[in-house]
């Protein structure tokens, strides 16, 4: 059967291009196309780079698992989950979900459950850099 | 028996390692092992607000632990 999948983790620069070409297909009226990048401030303080970090193996296999449970979920289809890992800068592209289906509600529908569960289940971990110092995002030390 | 633990995120700076070889009792459960944990490591203090993964997939305190298993310690992801 045709992989209707892409998932990724690398420390390369992402690509959008990738992702459409990946799941663009002529059965398909449409892609949906979510596209993560890093803020320059968090709650008023200036940040100067978020460092990314996986437990790669179940990463992969927890993003697998979103694609999966997504093309069961919604009328769509294929599935494109690339994430980065390592220090991006501002404006840089940490993660992006595209997703392709014959009518577009079912690919909004799907694009926002895989972002919102990979926040969610996806062992990944940034690190925001101040002037001043550093903190890993959402610890409770 | 032993186990591989691993550490993420803010518990590779709370631990000071990354990974390292740990020696339990036979039959542990999850539970069992964060106890022991919290008793030796003062800094993971809050790991029960933490998820644990047995080779790989997220697992439930009551899980039993075997010999060799390799035991993540997963703070609050942030991704995306």
């Amino acid at each position: 059967m045709e992989n209707r999948t892409s998932v990724k983790i690398t420390d390369e620069p992402l690509s959008q291009q990738d992702c459409y070409n990946f799941v663009q297909d002529a059965s398909c009226g449409g892609i949906v196309e979510f596209v993560g990048t890093v803020r320059n401030a968090t709650q008023n303080k200036e940040v100067i780079l978020l460092d990314f970090s996986a437990y790669e193996p179940m990463a992969l296999k927890e993003m697998q698992k979103i694609a999966n449970l997504a093309l069961d979920k919604f009328d769509v289809h294929k599935i494109a989950i690339h994430h980065a890992v390592g220090p991006l800068k501002i404006g840089d592209i940490p993660v992006i979900i595209s997703v392709s289906s014959a009518h577009r509600k079912a690919a909004f529908e799907a694009c926002e459950y895989c972002i919102d569960t990979l926040k969610e289940t996806v062992p990944i971990w940034k690190k925001e850099h101040f002037k001043d110092g550093e903190v890993w995002v959402n610890a409770h030390p | 028996m032993k186990i591989q633990l691993l550490f993420f995120g803010i518990t590779t700076d709370l631990v000071g390692e990354s990974s390292m070889s740990y020696e339990v009792p036979e039959n542990s459960s999850i539970e069992a092992l964060k106890l022991k944990l919290i008793a030796q490591f003062a800094s993971l203090k809050n790991i029960n607000d933490f998820a644990i993964a047995v080779n790989e997939s997220y697992a439930k305190d009551h899980q039993l632990l075997l010999n060799n298993d390799v035991v993540a310690i997963i703070p609050p992801v942030s991704g995306g």
